[in-house]
């Protein structure tokens, strides 16, 4: 096969891990705007403007004084892939990459983050690897070198298969195309200055540091 | 100068529009525009679309006017050709279309001043935005699930240089299902203009060209059905044809 690169479309989403469900509440997901616990993936892009490499330094957007570093693992495909099902869709990978995916601080999923999510910059993200077993995978989050987050996708509400499943069922993800698996609620916060890494066994790490808006 | 991209025989080609309204390949070869198979006029890069940028729209649907651009990405899985044929699946019991007038990025851009906006666009198109609202949910809403279906998001079939609208802040949209006439509005009801949309997107992300701006659409929207045609019109652009199918027919083996 040829070594994947990610050449597509990043898609991610929020509300996968049983933690961060607990943290919104399930009270304030049952009350307005929300009136109800997501039954689909709640999904997002991350525009090709977003995407930089492992060792980037990345700028905050104008008026951002902080960002979330929403640590995470994505599904690089390998080929065009529609109507998955569980026991074909890991076959359809080339490998999984580490990401960071940034967001200047947003409490409310209600309307699309674009201005929040999307800034040129917000994705860093590494390499393609091989597949590892994802089912204990541990991703830890390190600024300044002091861990801040340590997260295990066995915490996934839908794990990547099922991922896979959900979201092929109306749309086909191409050759090149990520899925990210899910970001923690309210990640923790980088600020101009810092260092940050994120790695997971197995998996490698991934590095960048955060400046300043320019403005 | 009217441009689009075709299937034709074997290779894909880049086409004009020639007088008498015929597609006219590089070569001079004329074919009827009912007779090729068009893909997107663009290959579309990052594609934003606007919910709620026409205020009758914005009460139709019983929300306030936002106070800053409700804007949304689509993905390329979602983006089909003139004259496709678009899903309704089974289930659905409320699709509707949305006539918009999408305009494609030509230039570079970052911090663009709304003075400076429309000299980085390459010229207009029109999408059908469909939405199916029984997948509407309160995440990131309007959700992938509703807004980004494989091939529910028809363009073109022209890209018309901006040399050649002069005003695409005054221009009529119409949607006619089965020839009859459903929805009507202009851009002149555009919450926030074109101009305005590029000084807010490129005040935080850099625009490229082959980029896409879906500029909302205004009320008058209709359930549609398995078998209808839906054209979508806006004025002094082109106007975009779209066959809606029921599951059987866009699962079929052929």
């Amino acid at each position: 096969m040829i070594k994947q690169k990610v050449s597509g479309t990043v898609f991610g989403v929020v509300l996968n891990d049983h933690a961060s469900v607990r943290k919104i509440g399930a009270d304030v997901l049952e009350a307005a705007p929300y009136k109800g616990a997501p039954k689909a993936p709640a999904m997002y892009i991350k525009p090709a403007n977003t995407r930089v490499a492992c060792g980037s330094v990345v700028e905050l957007p104008a008026g951002a004084t902080a960002v979330e570093v929403g640590a995470t693992i994505g599904l690089v495909m390998g080929c065009a892939a529609g109507r998955l099902n569980r026991d074909n869709a890991l076959a359809a990978l080339a490998g999984i990459v580490l990401a960071g995916d940034l967001s200047t601080p947003h409490a409310s999923y209600y309307r699309p983050a674009i201005r929040e999510k999307c800034f040129d910059g917000s994705l860093p993200i590494g390499s393609v690897k091989p597949l590892v077993d994802l089912a204990n995978l541990v991703i830890t989050t390190e600024i300044d070198g002091k861990i801040v987050e340590e997260r295990s996708l066995a915490d996934l509400v839908r794990d990547p298969a099922q991922l896979l499943v959900d979201v092929t069922e109306f749309m086909t993800l191409s050759q090149g195309d990520v899925l990210l698996v899910g970001v923690s609620y309210q990640a923790p916060q980088a600020k101009p200055g810092s260092q940050v890494k994120i790695s997971a066994e197995g998996v490698g790490s991934l590095q960048f540091s955060i400046a300043g808006a320019q403005q | 100068m009217k441009r689009g991209r075709i299937a034709f025989q074997g290779a894909i080609h880049e086409v004009t529009q020639a007088a008498d309204g015929r597609v006219r390949l590089a070569d001079g070869r004329l074919l009827n525009e009912a007779d090729v198979q068009w893909l997107p006029p663009v290959v579309p890069g990052a594609v934003f679309a606007l919910g709620l940028n026409y205020a009758d729209h914005a009460k139709e649907l019983a929300f306030k006017a936002p106070e800053v651009p409700l804007a949304f990405l689509k993905g390329p899985n979602t983006i089909v050709g003139h004259r496709a044929k678009t899903r309704r699946p089974a289930d659905a019991t409320y699709m509707h279309y949305e006539c918009e007038l999408a305009v494609v990025i030509g230039k570079t851009g970052k911090n663009v001043a709304k003075a400076d906006a429309m000299d980085i666009v390459a010229g207009y198109t029109v999408a059908n935005d469909y939405a199916i609202r029984d997948y509407l949910e309160n995440y990131y809403r309007p959700n992938l699930r509703v807004k980004n279906r494989d091939g529910c998001t028809p363009l073109g079939p022209w890209l018309v240089d901006a040399a050649d609208v002069p005003n695409p802040m005054a221009l009529k949209l119409t949607t006619r299902v089965n020839g009859k006439t459903t929805q009507q509005g202009t851009t002149s009801d555009m919450i926030f203009d074109i101009a305005t949309l590029i000084e807010y997107l490129s005040s935080f992300m850099t625009l490229n060209p082959g980029d896409i701006i879906l500029t909302g659409t205004p009320e008058g929207l209709a359930d549609v059905k398995a078998g209808d045609v839906i054209e979508t019109e806006v004025e002094g652009v082109c106007c975009l044809i779209n066959t809606i199918v029921d599951d059987q027919t866009y699962f079929a083996t052929v």
